[in-house]
């Protein structure tokens, strides 16, 4: 076991335990400092792969990480919080206790899923995308069992961090700083839509399960 | 400059010019003459054929859905000329949204073509992203409680598709590596297609999962289906015409490309049962939905899950027929459905309202549009002689052929369908009229919509003799 | 030689708990701006409970009084297990992680047995406050040292100390993991702050102190040595594992063992600091939450044996 291998393995390990912090959080700007966190934890990864497969262009996509999503992003989600006046706490569909089991559960099954059919793969690779594809199911998770869009959005954001991770681990992956860029656009728009449209005034809270109210039949 | 410069320049510079102009007369007409050009610009494929590269490519599969895109392109937007106008007439949209619009509009008709021509799986990818942005901001131009409801879920709902999607094509690439080695090699499609045999096999069923479920999302099948009638139902009508008729396709054509390295690879999971499960799921889903729509745009929207679920079974099916009768269907679907969307648009214009229990008679008060309409719906419900009856025949009788059993729920499903659509058809054709004759709508509005039905009638009896053969060699492709 | 270091390490269980406990209470008076008391208090408390009279109610029975001494011989046996400065002891053939956990649970269970016995509610309630946290700790602590144990294909802490001194463990994730673990666990197993707050006689908030609310004299000193002789072992195990540097081996000879005295009392000067300055940087949870607290424990450790399957099948 060599030391590059370990150090990535410790911060991909890190970016999946943040993963189930997220889901632990009950209140709204402890999510999304653990965000933050998470974030700043996969611009490191990120810095990691890029040093050790050599690949500078990795160093865009920690750059965008840190700056973007674990700087901008969690302070626009902190003001959007006090400046619509969201709930401070984080509404569930389905208990904290019961939402980390299940979290151990979709990390067991992307573990048992991915590791037989990587054989051909590197270590370094099969077990990074073990990891990331456990954060990206977490955070499906998250905003499976999250009722406020905030928290939602932030589910959104930790899947995305998951696929970053699994860009930055397959080695030579082309274009991941492009998608990283694509995705923060995507995020940026989220970001703006709820601003933008003051879902709170319309629809008096960012839960969704008022919108579901209004769907189907006019 | 290469024709498929030219098919992805013109919309990206319109699009950026469009957002600079405040007029909207001039910028509806800029936008017709951007998506003219793109038109002709593809026509011109026919006679070159540019060499691929690792980036863009043109080969028998995408070129037909490059031309069906540039053309429902180009008269959805001249459908929205008088669309547009009256809207803007009754104040339900001011200036500044008309800009953003157009320029929406081109950056739309971007991403599409350019998902098409996308040798580069990543770029495909975003691309696809690109159109869900473009697609949400105009679902939610009317800014109304429901619009922003409805783009919102869109926005949700698809951004989580294609980040699974993309979880399938780093899955993909892992998959290529060892075979391949690192590089962009290993992303464009043409190289991917021509190595498969030598990915790991298990690799790739596991990407297509996630694929199907991210592009399956963002083609609305069911049972992943939920953002789509309600974007179609909320946003404008021109761009329910080119979600239903462009975008699902674009969404399946991506699927499909996925498909076919996993059929080059021919130790992987097989995705047919997994493609009929779905399409079978939303055709017959969809089919029953469609007596409880009360919202003619709605109604339509589910009716475009059923076909996208049609079309999904036929290519499951695969085989030369189905995968024919699949093409074929598609491109049907585009052209009937952007046509039904042009005429719910007008009807829903000048009845002022969208429920079907207050429309009726059309064909008494406003005959010219009244009886295109009914034409549209009888080709999309499936009558004969017209287009549609020929794809969803060819489904049926190599199903019959191949897997008899599988063609009893198909059938059950085609019927529900045709059952609803015709119901709620009479009671929105015929009868007495609950719209004035007083209403007007703008005559160029019509154009579009008789070119299509024109075309979908035209296909139904006969197939230009090039279209077939290129259909059957795509066909093979597909496998 | 082992039956000599043995002794002294069981002497210097006992010897160095109420010191470590001193330590913490300082630490925790100097942060808070207090002078506080000086870090031997406690052996004096104890010297003057050993001296008060012994007052017993009415209806305790033989176990009441035979706990206290229970207790504090079971808790001591397990401490005295613990490579502290040297793995070569007498007990080190019967030192298994899975014994150490049994011992101090049965060293729970006649405490809770004594919280009852006199039929007082406020036994009432500490006992069933300690059962619930030890129903939560039970299971994270034993998928730690699953954890453990597959890590370093043993579960007796001497084989431990040996495979990371060899480094056949190195930077891993699953150890990060496990540790963190085993500290939550310590917190909660020791009546820490956030579980429980070791200075309050508050009467909803207090769990151990109000097991123990009806002992006094000799046998609360006891009671009492004991809790201090479990926060030191805690402190050790740690230390031994995650920490082994300095341990002598055997065969290291007198400057080896010099060396892990020396080593050992760094390691204990070092935790009791950090626990002091941990407890005065959170407040208490409200009972309702240690399942979380614990749940977040067993968590990890359960992550850190799945974790362990990825790398292990690389």
């Amino acid at each position: 076991m060599n030391f590059h291998y370990s150090a990535a393995h410790l911060i991909g390990a890190l970016v999946l335990l943040l993963g189930f912090q997220l889901l632990y959080q009950r209140r709204i700007a402890a999510v999304i400092r653990s965000f933050a966190v998470q974030a700043a934890a996969l611009a490191l990864a990120a810095a990691w792969q890029a040093y050790i497969q050599d690949s500078p262009h990795l160093y865009i996509t920690a750059a965008i990480a840190l700056v973007f999503k674990a700087m901008i992003v969690p302070f626009a989600l902190n003001w959007l919080v006090v400046r619509l006046g969201i709930h401070k706490t984080v509404e569930t569909a389905l208990g904290i206790g019961p939402t980390m089991m299940i979290g151990v559960a979709l990390v067991a099954l992307s573990i048992v899923l991915v590791l037989p059919v990587t054989q051909n793969a590197s270590a370094l690779t099969r077990e990074n995308l073990a990891l990331a594809m456990s954060v990206v199911l977490l955070g499906l998770l998250m905003m499976i069992t999250r009722r406020n869009a905030v928290s939602q959005v932030v589910g959104f954001m930790a899947l995305e961090n998951g696929l970053i991770l699994a860009a930055v681990g397959v080695k030579g992956m082309p274009l991941v700083v492009e998608m990283s860029i694509a995705f923060s656009v995507l995020v940026a728009m989220i970001l703006f839509g709820i601003f933008f449209y003051r879902i709170r005034e319309r629809f008096d809270s960012l839960d969704l399960h008022y919108l579901e109210s209004f769907r189907g039949e006019r | 400059m290469t024709p498929v410069g030219l098919i992805l320049g013109t919309p990206l510079l319109a699009a950026l010019v469009l957002a600079w102009i405040t007029d909207y007369r001039l910028s509806s007409a800029l936008n017709l003459l951007a998506s003219l050009i793109t038109f002709g610009a593809s026509l011109f494929l026919f006679g070159v054929r540019i060499p691929d590269s690792l980036w863009l490519f043109v080969d028998d599969f995408n070129i037909y859905l490059v031309v069906l895109t540039a053309f429902v392109g180009l008269t959805t937007s001249l459908f929205s000329v008088g669309y547009i106008a009256r809207e803007k007439a009754e104040g339900h949209l001011t200036a500044r949204h008309l800009r953003f619009y157009h320029a929406m509009y081109q950056g739309f008709l971007f991403t599409m073509l350019l998902a098409l021509l996308a040798n580069n799986l990543g770029v495909m990818w975003v691309a696809i992203e690109g159109a869900t942005l473009t697609t949400v901001l105009m679902v939610s131009l009317y800014r109304t409680r429901e619009s922003i409801e409805a783009a919102w879920k869109y926005f949700i709902l698809c951004s989580v598709g294609i980040a699974l999607a993309l979880f399938g094509i780093i899955l993909i690439y892992l998959a290529a590596q060892p075979a391949m080695g690192p590089g962009p090699e290993a992303m464009a499609w043409t190289e991917v297609l021509r190595a498969a045999g030598r990915f790991e096999p298990a690799l790739m069923s596991l990407a297509f999962v996630f694929l199907l479920v991210g592009y399956g999302t963002k083609a609305g099948l069911a049972p992943l289906h939920a953002w789509l009638p309600d974007a179609h139902a909320e946003g404008p009508t021109p761009i329910s015409a080119v979600l239903s008729g462009l975008l699902l396709n674009v969404a399946l054509y991506a699927l499909l490309r996925f498909k076919m390295i996993l059929t080059a690879n021919g130790a992987a999971l097989d995705p047919g049962p997994l493609l009929i499960g779905m399409g079978l799921t939303s055709l017959l889903l969809a089919g029953f939905m469609l007596y409880r729509r009360n919202d003619i745009k709605r109604l339509f929207a589910y009716s475009s899950i059923e076909h996208m679920g049609i079309i999904t079974f036929a290519f499951g099916m695969g085989g030369a027929v189905a995968n024919f009768a699949g093409l074929l269907h598609m491109t049907m679907h585009s052209l009937a459905k952007s046509a039904i969307f042009f005429a719910v648009g007008i009807i829903s214009q000048i009845a002022g309202t969208k429920k079907i229990a207050d429309i009726r008679g059309l064909t008494v008060s406003h005959p010219l549009l009244g009886w295109s309409f009914l034409v549209a719906v009888a080709a999309i419900a499936g009558l004969p002689p017209l287009g549609i009856f020929m794809s969803e025949f060819l489904v049926v009788s190599s199903t019959f052929a191949r897997q008899p059993w599988l063609a009893v729920p198909l059938l059950i499903g085609l019927l529900v369908a045709f059952g609803a659509l015709i119901l709620k058809l009479t009671g929105l054709a015929f009868g007495p009229p609950s719209i004035g004759a007083s209403q007007r709508y703008h005559p160029l509005a019509l154009a579009p919509l008789f070119g299509h039905v024109a075309l979908v009638a035209v296909a139904g009896i006969w197939l230009p003799e090039p279209l077939l053969r290129w259909f059957q060699i795509v066909a093979r492709l597909l496998g | 030689m082992s039956a000599v270091w043995q002794i002294l390490q069981a002497l210097l269980c006992v010897a160095l708990a109420p010191l470590l406990t001193g330590i913490v209470r300082w630490v925790k008076a100097r942060l808070v701006g207090r002078r506080g008391a000086s870090p031997i208090q406690p052996y004096r408390d104890l010297i003057r409970l050993l001296r008060k009279e012994l007052v017993l109610a009415q209806d305790a029975s033989w176990l009441f009084r035979a706990a206290p001494y229970l207790v504090f011989s079971l808790t001591w046996l397990a401490a005295a297990m613990v490579p502290a400065f040297t793995t070569n002891l007498l007990l080190i053939p019967a030192a298994d992680l899975i014994t150490l956990v049994a011992l101090l649970g049965a060293a729970r269970f006649f405490l809770a047995l004594a919280g009852l016995d006199v039929g007082t509610s406020f036994g009432g309630i500490g006992t069933s406050r300690e059962m619930m946290i030890a129903s939560l700790a039970e299971p994270a602590m034993l998928m730690i040292v699953f954890t453990l144990s597959l890590l370093a294909g043993t579960t007796a802490p001497a084989r431990i100390v040996d495979h990371v001194l060899a480094g056949g463990i190195g930077l891993e994730v699953s150890m990060g993991m496990a540790l963190i673990a085993l500290i939550l666990v310590a917190i909660a197993e020791n009546g820490r702050i956030p579980i429980d707050n070791p200075a309050t006689h508050l009467e909803l908030t207090m769990v151990h102190e109000a097991m123990v609310l009806e002992y006094s004299g000799r046998h609360l000193a006891l009671i009492e040595a004991a809790s201090m002789v479990r926060l030191l072992l805690y402190v050790s195990l740690l230390a031994c594992i995650f920490a082994p540097w300095g341990i002598s081996q055997s065969g290291k000879g007198e400057i080896g063992i010099l060396i892990g005295l020396a080593s050992y009392g760094a390691k204990i000067a070092l935790g009791a600091v950090a626990l002091g300055v941990f407890e005065t940087a959170i407040a208490k949870m409200r009972v309702f939450r240690y399942a979380d607290f614990l749940g977040g424990a067993l968590l990890l450790a359960v992550l850190a044996t799945i974790v362990l399957y990825v790398s292990e099948a690389v």
